[in-house]
């Protein structure tokens, strides 16, 4: 009986949703009175040791070049045999596009009940009961797994990362490895930029802003920021910005930190993808746009007014902290 | 060729969310019930697209829901279904709805399956990794783009940070997204010949239902908005660092 967390990595590095799961895993270990293990498939170039201070005390890894490219099938059936090898009665993983996919595989395959997009810790003291949101963020549902192995995946930006002391020790884990049947023959990954699903902070811009020439001001406002860009489904629509920006019910969905939406009206369709959001800024001309009653500050004002003042009282606020 | 499209039905997206019996139930009074998004615009548009080039491509749809998701279905079958096939079941336990799609898609021996990324009501994202998992076939989720050259599919799903194509043998399991396909509306004609369609009913086989809802919530409401004078933005900088906490 343990917790056993699954360490999703890219180019080398764990990924901070993953150190998010660790922390997860090892509160919900606690709370269980058991131990919290990491399960790392494939190799990275960090000190994966040094992942014990999210609480983990082992991690066992599977080090294998194959598992380096994302074959759900191959993931599945190495992370269930790992689950029975290591004695794991909850398994985690982040609600991410890697998690996503293996977590359901391997519910299927172990027949453990899963929750997806889980929010907040299991109450263990009647059962096993998990929180997710539902309805695109508009309510959450209380689930129960019944069965003795437990999937839950934690929502990325739901759980914040606690790193302390310890060092993990790191087991060669020797299982099976099957063959790829899927061949990925590139890689696209928006360089330079944050990854709009990872990012703390996300500036988003609408139609408000009138047309791509003017998002000189958006991306320096996210720059001071560090923060991602999104926008809304009719810039993305029209072109304007790339349709992988677009935040909505059949966009990304997101849960940063801070978000904040300039010249965005606030569809429902749009509320749908940000309303995880943990504080919502709005930035609209319009004190009728109807974004304001889901924000906790707004601004009525002028956006190309607005912004670069925005933009300086940051870089000001930046400089003296 | 046969493709199997998996269809759910949800309520609109702008239906107000509230639950009865001590929260415990979606409160369904006024909804209006509409075909998963992700299932019509992306994974049912791009199979009827797969058809349009090749003739001899068939669309199956399979749904697992009780008698109120006939229309949905029509729906479906007018926008370019060739059959339907409904479980009837109105199990919400993803791992249950997995098993019942596995076994329609054993026994029709289908090329391709399609699910929508997840549904609007329970955002679970799980079946098609499931019934990839039970019919033991490749599974790539959140495709942004679809393109088969004879039985090899090439797909562009995301990843964190950026995107990736993939290549796979069918039979093959896939989850659509924005990207896929453009959606599309029902003309006159398909809606006449939707009418006559099969649409055939078949009892759920044994499985087991892994969770159970036990209760929903609704959020917090809002405090309010806190509004700052566009005039005083260094206010909105103060309120974000010192109270938020956010910058």
């Amino acid at each position: 009986m343990s917790v056993l967390i699954f360490i999703d990595h890219a180019d080398g590095h764990v990924k901070k949703s993953s150190l998010e799961a660790l922390t997860y895993g090892a509160k919900v270990a606690a709370q269980l009175g058991t131990a919290a293990e990491g399960l790392l498939l494939g190799t990275v170039t960090e000190d994966i040791a040094a992942l014990g201070k999210y609480g983990v005390s082992k991690i066992h890894q599977v080090a294998n070049d194959t598992l380096n490219h994302l074959d759900t099938q191959v993931y599945a059936a190495a992370i269930a045999e790992a689950v029975t090898a290591t004695g794991a009665t909850v398994v985690i993983f982040s609600h991410t596009p890697t998690g996503k996919a293996v977590a359901a595989r391997v519910s299927a395959k172990l027949k453990a009940g899963l929750v997806t997009g889980a929010c907040a810790l299991p109450d263990t003291s009647n059962g096993f009961v998990v929180k997710k949101g539902v309805f695109s963020g508009k309510a959450f549902a209380n689930v129960s797994i019944q069965t003795p192995v437990k999937i839950i995946s934690l929502n990325p930006n739901s759980y914040m990362t606690v790193a302390g002391e310890g060092t993990a020790t790191v087991a060669p884990l020797a299982i099976t490895v099957g063959t790829a049947k899927i061949k990925v023959t590139a890689v696209n990954k928006v360089s330079g930029d944050v990854p709009l699903t990872e990012a703390d902070i996300v500036v988003s811009g609408g139609r408000g802003l009138k047309g791509p020439e003017n998002w000189g001001i958006l991306l320096d406002l996210a720059k001071v920021l560090g923060a991602a860009t999104a926008c809304s489904r009719p810039v993305g629509d029209a072109h304007w910005r790339p349709h992988h920006e677009h935040v909505g019910q059949t966009g990304v969905q997101v849960a940063p930190n801070l978000y904040i939406a300039v010249g965005i009206s606030g569809a429902i369709q749009h509320l749908a993808g940000v309303n995880r959001s943990k504080i919502i800024v709005v930035i609209n001309k319009d004190p009728e746009a109807p974004f304001f009653k889901a924000a906790d500050y707004g601004i009525v004002g002028d956006a190309f007014e607005v912004l670069p003042k925005l933009t300086e009282a940051i870089k000001k606020m930046k400089a003296s902290a | 060729m046969k493709i199997l499209v998996c269809v759910s039905k949800t309520p609109d997206t702008t239906s107000k969310v509230a639950f009865t019996d001590g929260n415990t139930k979606f409160d369904e009074a006024g909804v209006q019930w509409i075909i998963n998004p992700y299932d019509e615009w992306y994974s049912l548009v791009r199979a009827i697209e797969l058809k349009e080039k090749d003739a001899s491509v068939a669309i199956h749809l399979v749904t697992v829901g009780g008698a109120d998701t006939e229309p949905i279905i029509r729906k479906a079958l007018a926008l370019g279904g060739d059959e339907a096939i409904r479980v009837n079941s109105d199990s919400t336990d993803s791992y249950y709805i997995a098993a019942q799609i596995a076994e329609i898609a054993k026994q029709g021996g289908y090329d391709l399956i399609f699910t929508g990324k997840e549904t609007l009501d329970y955002n679970g994202s799980s079946i098609g990794g499931m019934v990839a998992e039970l019919v033991d076939a490749p599974y790539i989720s959140l495709a942004t783009k679809f393109d088969l050259e004879g039985t090899t599919a090439t797909v562009t799903r995301e990843i964190e940070g950026g995107e990736e194509v993939a290549e796979v043998a069918l039979p093959v399991v896939v989850s659509c997204q924005k990207g896929v396909a453009e959606q599309r509306i029902p003309n006159m004609r398909g809606i006449m010949a939707a009418r006559t369609k099969p649409l055939k009913v078949v009892e759920p086989v044994a499985a087991d239902a892994l969770t159970t809802v036990v209760g929903f919530e609704l959020p917090p409401a809002k405090a309010g908005v806190k509004l700052v004078d566009a005039e005083n933005v260094e206010e909105l900088v103060r309120l974000l660092h010192e109270e938020a906490k956010a910058i």
